[in-house]
């Protein structure tokens, strides 16, 4: 597919590593010759100097032939304008980067009137990500797939957790709750679970269920941690702003820390429900002064990684029970390995989103595939095919007859508007949606999943 | 420097040409020659096996930087110019290693510079992998590899910068092997369709196919002891001057053609240049030649040959240019130091390179007259990076100085000026005849070892743009470690 990525900032060298990469015909515009170099010397991409909302400049990238353009400059103004143009030269799709929050009311005529395929707001979807990790704080990392309709979480299991050491056929027997076992990741594989698969301690497993069963499930094991109420944010940037928001809404106590005077007074004007507080949120004095340790979440969102990777270690250290960290540029792994469970970056959350409308794009034309999510950092895909066929072979089996591959499951069955987790004995319908995860990629039709 | 990599990357290249000498082999075998067919078999064989030897150990990791490009590229010409001699060494064409060295690296590199006396006895199959060396050399062997084996690599880019010819580096569309992919189309294209014309015009097929070959690469080794004289019909010496002038146009403008953007193409700097350069050479030799020739048609014809011939870095002959007055052979000499345009097959010092010191002597100028005047050096309407000038000014610095050694060496032989500075240029630039004894009806077999030695040298870095040549030698390169 050919892409052009205008503005070769943070999201837009993800994007141009993952979309080339996979093989995408990528051409990158950037005002800067220094980043176009380092591109074409990093990734197989074309690369051109100039304002990527400028005609010219987007005849000779090709948008003319391109089935996407992606603008991710670092103004709101000129990505809208660009997708504008590009619209015009005849570009099929016209993904922007939006993060004013005084534009995030207006996704629907971005989309609507000025045709806009996608608007994606980095800071938004990172905070509605990390709203649903405080939401549900047993897991390390709740990931939703299937519309948003569907959580798949993750916890560790430990030693004491009764899980360890059993098969997976044997988990409907010994708990009344109903859940799915998705992906296990123990050290550096992956493994989509069979029945007869056998869980070990520090395996990471993924679980998706309804929102009700999944908690009993937790209280069943005994590792249930009651919902944050308190919640004690570090930097009242965009994200701070958008996730203080969200979370007074649903009925949180939301305090943030502020070190910009001018900022905070407008944080305040916005945000009735929530206390400001003046100060330096990488400040210990501060956060303990501001009642740390009583708090049931942490999250730290300025500006330097380090000071968020510190604070939060600090926040875990005297007993708060969920901590965030926002981390733009260390390795996701890295982190994990000196145990900082949960981290969120705006970059990586854009990317994903934006990643994930191109392979919906790319599978529209030639599969059945209505959407792709890609799980456990890019590792598992969770593909929705909706079944359009009168007399295929796999209707009216029950899943307990039908032959899956190794490493493929089926994670949800959307009937008439109704989400069935299935077990053994539930059947395959014409008309259903059904998510697949699997750890293959690049299934493109759903008979594939069959042996 | 990630070794296994650059190890398995040339191991593939040798594999490659294992492959492209089935080619000769099948001429051999469709002449009914005797040990020819043997001598191309064992080396294919010998290539083959060590190709896949080098490939054995996977590499741990396939990141590759410039640095590695360069080595690749310069290790892999080496080594395929040693294997492609083999086939004339083993058939006692040219008994000495060091002259069939020479010969295969002038065949590469598509020089045309020939050690060979006795052109027309050779068997025909060698004669046509010494054409067909010319191919392959023009659009250069590893873009043969980027195009068609299949590679995974993501930094191919660094190994086609290493090899296309030029300072513009721009790729056509943004993956590296659909670009390569691209040219060789083109040049495959031009290259049957001369052949056709050529075949029309009453060529022997034969002839047809390795002129064409020399052509395209802008090599210059003829199948005739008189080269291109030889068939002394008009009719061949246009088409033949037509070709060349076309294989040495920047390819992306053909591209620019296909994709029907002719606007950019007539608005091309460089082509204008090239074509302004052209005209003008061929007016003042067709006038300073024409009372030698008693006709002012005949003048032009030759002129007009010649001129192509010396600026595309060809160096076919129809005539003995020696014999011609001093202003045509100044007018030659300057020619060969120009070249073709970058992103052609030709070689020499480059058109848009030539432009750009031009427009940076005129902005200099400028800021002499007036010390606050700020002065842009554009090309084809857009400013030009300051950096991009400094590498063109640091190419100059690098040709003037590998000239001057390449002088100093050559002059231990026993030559004379002419003939030295003839040979080192004609090398460096990758054109084929000189003057003095190495004049288009004379050769190179006069000279030592040593000086076909250091013009092997010469004209691997003309044809690799100097860089790699040097960067295999610089001992930092080869350092593990960054």
């Amino acid at each position: 597919m050919n892409i052009v990525i205008v503005g070769d900032g943070k999201v837009g060298a993800a994007l141009t590593e993952h979309l080339s990469n996979e093989g995408h015909d990528v051409v990158v515009i950037d005002k800067d010759p220094k980043v176009v170099e380092e591109m074409v010397n990093a990734y197989d991409v074309l690369g051109l100097c100039g304002n990527g909302a400028s005609y010219d400049v987007q005849m000779e990238a090709g948008v003319d032939k391109a089935r996407l353009l992606i603008a991710a400059t670092s103004s709101d103004e000129l990505n809208i304008f660009c997708c504008l143009v590009a619209k015009k030269i005849g570009a099929h799709h016209t993904i922007a980067r939006v993060r004013n929050p005084e534009y995030a009311q207006q996704l629907h005529f971005f989309k609507e009137e000025l045709g806009l395929s996608l608007v994606v707001n980095p800071e938004f979807a990172a905070a509605n990500e990390i709203a649903r990790v405080l939401r549900f704080p047993t897991a390390i990392n709740v990931e939703s797939f299937a519309g948003d309709r569907v959580d798949m979480a993750e916890i560790k299991l430990t030693q004491e957790n009764p899980l360890s050491d059993m098969c997976v056929h044997e988990i409907p027997k010994r708990f009344k709750s109903r859940v799915l076992i998705c992906a296990v990741q123990r050290g550096e594989n992956i493994y989509i679970p069979n029945g007869d698969f056998r869980l070990q301690t520090n395996d990471r497993i993924h679980i998706s269920s309804k929102r009700s069963d999944m908690v009993a499930f937790m209280k069943e094991l005994g590792i249930y941690r009651h919902r944050t109420k308190h919640v004690l944010i570090s930097g009242g940037g965009k994200m701070g702003y958008y996730l203080a928001r969200q979370l007074s809404e649903t009925g949180h106590k939301v305090k943030v820390i502020e070190i910009d005077p001018a900022r905070a007074e407008h944080l305040a004007n916005l945000l009735p429900h929530a206390t400001v507080v003046l100060g330096d949120g990488s400040d210990r004095a501060v956060l303990l002064e501001q009642g740390l340790d009583n708090q049931d979440a942490f999250v730290s969102l300025t500006t330097i990684d380090e000071e968020n990777i510190i604070t939060t270690m600090y926040a875990s250290s005297i007993g708060v029970g969920k901590t965030v960290a926002k981390v733009n540029r260390v390795s996701y792994d890295i982190l994990r390995s000196i145990g900082i469970e949960t981290t969120i970056s705006s970059k990586t959350v854009a990317a994903n989103q934006i990643i994930g409308y191109v392979r919906a794009l790319e599978n529209s034309g030639s599969s059945s595939v209505q959407t792709l999510y890609k799980l456990v950092n890019d590792r598992v895909e969770a593909l929705e095919f909706r079944i359009a066929a009168e007399d295929a072979f796999y209707l009216g089996s029950t899943l307990k007859e039908l032959q899956l591959r190794d490493n493929v499951i089926i994670g949800c069955i959307l009937r008439k508007g109704k989400i069935i987790y299935p077990c053994g004995d539930d059947t395959i319908e014409n008309g259903d949606s059904v998510t697949v995860i699997t750890s293959h990629h690049g299934f493109k039709n759903f008979e594939e999943i069959f042996c | 420097m990630n070794y296994r990599m650059v190890c398995s990357t040339v191991g593939k290249m040798l594999i490659a040409e294992a492959l492209l000498l089935l080619l000769p082999l099948a001429v051999a075998f469709y002449y009914q020659e005797t040990g020819t067919p043997l001598a191309f078999c064992i080396t294919a064989a010998l290539l083959l096996v060590i190709g896949l030897l080098m490939g054995v150990k996977k590499p741990r990791h396939r990141r590759i930087y410039a640095r590695e490009g360069f080595v690749i590229v310069a290790i892999s010409w080496l080594i395929i110019s040693a294997f492609g001699a083999l086939p004339f060494i083993f058939m006692d064409a040219i008994p000495n290693p060091i002259d069939a060295f020479f010969e295969v690296v002038s065949g590469f590199t598509t020089t045309g510079a020939t050690i060979l006396t006795e052109i027309e006895s050779v068997p025909k199959s060698l004669l046509f992998w010494r054409s067909f060396t010319h191919w392959i050399g023009g659009m250069g062997i590893l873009m043969f590899v980027l195009a068609f084996l299949p590679q995974h690599e993501n930094q191919s880019a660094f190994i086609m910068r290493a090899e296309v010819p030029g300072p513009s580096k721009g790729k056509l569309v943004s993956k590296t092997m659909i670009t390569a992919r691209i040219l060789y189309g083109i040049y495959f294209f031009l290259t049957i369709l001369e052949i056709i014309f050529l075949w029309a015009g009453g060529m022997p097929f034969f002839d047809s196919v390795t002129t064409a070959f020399a052509t395209a690469g802008t090599g210059g080794f003829s199948v005739r002891n008189a080269s291109i004289g030889a068939y002394n019909s008009l009719y061949a010496e246009v088409v033949i001057s037509i070709f060349m002038l076309a294989f040495g146009v920047n390819f992306n403008l053909y591209f620019l053609l296909l994709m029907r953007q002719f606007g950019r193409v007539f608005k091309s700097e460089e082509l204008r240049w090239y074509i302004g350069t052209v005209v003008f050479s061929v007016a003042v030799i067709t006038v300073n030649i024409a009372p030698l020739y008693g006709n002012f048609a005949t003048a032009l014809r030759y002129a007009g040959f010649q001129v192509s011939s010396i600026i595309t870095t060809t160096g076919f002959g129809t005539a003995d240019y020696t014999q011609w007055p001093i202003l045509s052979q100044m007018v030659l000499l300057a020619l060969f130091c120009i070249g073709a345009c970058a992103g052609s097959t030709g070689g020499g010092f480059k058109i848009e390179r030539m432009m750009v010191l031009c427009k940076a002597a005129r902005s200099q100028l400028k800021r002499a007259i007036n010390g606050r005047e700020v002065v842009a050096v554009k090309v084809d309407g857009k400013p030009l990076d300051a950096k991009y000038v400094h590498g063109v000014l640091a190419y100059l610095g690098f040709y003037v100085i590998i000239v001057f050694v390449g002088l100093f060496l050559i002059c231990l032989d026993d030559v004379d000026m002419p003939e030295a500075i003839g040979a080192v240029l004609t090398c460096f630039n990758n054109i084929g005849p000189a003057f003095g004894r190495l004049s288009p009806v004379g050769n190179f077999s006069v000279l030592s070892p040593v000086s076909k030695l250091v013009l092997s040298f010469l004209m691997l870095a003309g044809r690799l743009e100097i860089y790699p040549m040097f960067v295999v030698f610089y001992y930092k390169a080869w350092k593990r470690k960054n």
